[in-house]
């Protein structure tokens, strides 16, 4: 069964802060994990590597480009879950 | 160009004493032990069961979100370069390109080695942490501080055991020397209290198995001594030029005016007996610093507390000093801080400095019954005054390889 766009999001915010430190409450789906949140790319393999732990999906290195911002990873993790 | 000279403008440290400079060299001169029984379950494993663990961890004096994603000895650097920096009066305007960092570890980052190798047997490769190359690496503690203050002149790591730190605050004197910097922040860490690097001093019968009784068992020069104590932490200390520190009207606490470095070319872990690579050193040293044997009021010894040790170096100083080393105070602080293998030669440099503008000679504890073969003077169980006037004192470093490290410090 296909995860919910705003539990994803909630676990999201939960990794980011643990992860790089941002206060949950400043992580939105617009922002932009580089210029916004300022995780760098060793950080955001902690990100992406803790999303799959969590949600129990496959992030798979070619696609972490393509997750500019929050709500990039957020779409990708719940399409990954159907 | 004029002969320029090196001064130290700040000190920082983070020991089993104490979390900064001033709570250490308090209970040093107090003569506490920093040496406490292991609470980690691990520890029933070896026949060690004790270890100087720093007084005030990294997680009370920096944030979560920075800590993690740095090795514990990174932390320990930072934390002392931090205080050492405030100390030197923060002086950020600067040019970064003449600011340098030279910041040593004997080991390396072994505790986040180990932690990661378990990961990737128990979770498998890709839980690996992205973050264990930069958290593991040897140059990572003084990689780390260079960043913070956005050193551009070098940053550099020597390694050589257990005089890592020494050599690292010599690297830093000739940086300035030669003109490569005007202000070098220099060290050295150690975070290696952990079961595998215990194991393996104790393998070595390096370590005292003194269970009993923890806070005695590093005792340097007595009679029963039975191996080192290891220790963690760091210290740090600001050289800087003189002139550079006189214009920006910079804290002077002292002159470093000369080092001596040699090797023993006898044994990969053995002190030489006849000491003759340690002779040379303080030889060497004591010419590099335009002084003699005459000048020097105080030591800080290696003194380890191993049984071939410390009596090999006190014969050395007492064949290289003559009948001068008669009124040399020798100290043995690692009667109280235990053993910080990379970080040791740059703690006692601390000490050293401290001693000189106290104009105090730190005890040595633990001593029942001095070794008949030690024939220097060894300050016991309380501090001792240095003279007054213009003085100077020695801090020796040597490290498993046969490393030889003695710095000069003098009072301006």
């Amino acid at each position: 069964m296909a995860l919910a766009q705003a539990d994803v999001l909630a676990g999201l915010k939960e990794i980011v802060e643990e992860v790089a430190g941002i206060p949950a409450a400043s992580i939105e789906l617009d922002k932009n994990f580089t210029e916004d949140l300022e995780v760098d790319s060793l950080s955001m393999v902690e990100v992406v590597v803790a999303c799959e732990e969590r949600f129990g999906v496959k992030i798979p290195d070619e696609k972490v480009t393509d997750l500019v911002t929050v709500g990039d990873a957020v779409d990708f993790i719940v399409n990954a879950s159907k | 160009m004029s002969q320029r000279r090196v001064v130290v403008t700040g000190l920082g440290a983070t020991t089993p004493l104490g979390g900064d400079v001033d709570s250490t060299w308090k209970a040093l001169l107090a003569g506490q032990s920093g040496v406490r029984l292991l609470t980690d379950d691990w520890r029933e494993m070896l026949p060690v069961h004790f270890a100087a663990r720093v007084a005030t961890e990294p997680a009370d004096q920096m944030e979560r979100i920075e800590m993690r994603r740095l090795d514990r000895s990174e932390q320990f650097a930072l934390i002392a370069s931090r205080e050492a920096w405030k100390d030197a009066g923060s002086p950020d305007e600067l040019d970064k390109e003449r600011l340098g960092v030279v910041i040593a570890s004997g080991i390396g980052g072994v505790i986040t080695l180990m932690d990661q190798f378990n990961i990737l047997n128990e979770k498998g490769a890709r839980s690996v942490s992205p973050h264990t190359v930069p958290m593991l690496m040897p140059n990572g503690p003084a990689a780390n501080v260079g960043l913070e203050f956005q050193a551009k002149a070098g940053v550099h790591t020597p390694v050589s055991a257990c005089a890592s730190g020494a050599e690292a605050i010599g690297y830093a004197f000739e940086m300035i020397k030669n003109n490569r910097a005007d202000v070098v922040i220099s060290g050295g860490v150690e975070a290696a209290c952990h079961q595998l690097p215990m194991a393996a001093f104790a393998a070595m019968k390096a370590l005292s198995t003194r269970n009993d009784d923890p806070a005695r068992a590093s005792r340097p020069y007595d009679r029963d001594r039975d191996g080192f104590v290891l220790g963690e932490g760091g210290g740090i200390v600001v050289l800087e030029e003189y002139e550079h520190a006189k214009a920006r009207g910079a804290k002077i606490y002292c002159e470093i005016s000369g080092q001596g470095l040699t090797s023993d070319g006898y044994h990969i872990a053995a002190p030489d007996p006849e000491g003759s690579g340690v002779q040379r050193a303080i030889k060497f040293a004591l010419a590099n610093a335009g002084l003699s044997a005459k000048d020097i009021v105080h030591l800080n010894a290696h003194a380890t507390s191993t049984p071939a040790g410390d009596v090999a170096e006190a014969n050395a100083l007492r064949k290289a000093l003559g009948s001068d080393a008669d009124h040399v105070a020798v100290s043995a602080t690692k009667s109280m801080t235990g053993h910080l293998l990379g970080g040791a030669g740059a703690i006692e440099s601390v000490f050293l400095v401290k001693a000189l503008q106290d104009r105090l000679a730190p005890p040595t504890i633990n001593i029942e019954n001095l070794d008949p073969a030690v024939t220097v003077d060894v300050v016991r169980d309380k501090p001792r005054a240095l003279p007054a006037g213009d003085i100077a004192a020695l801090n020796d470093s040597f490290g498993f390889g046969g490393h030889n490290v003695v710095l000069v410090f003098n009072s301006l």
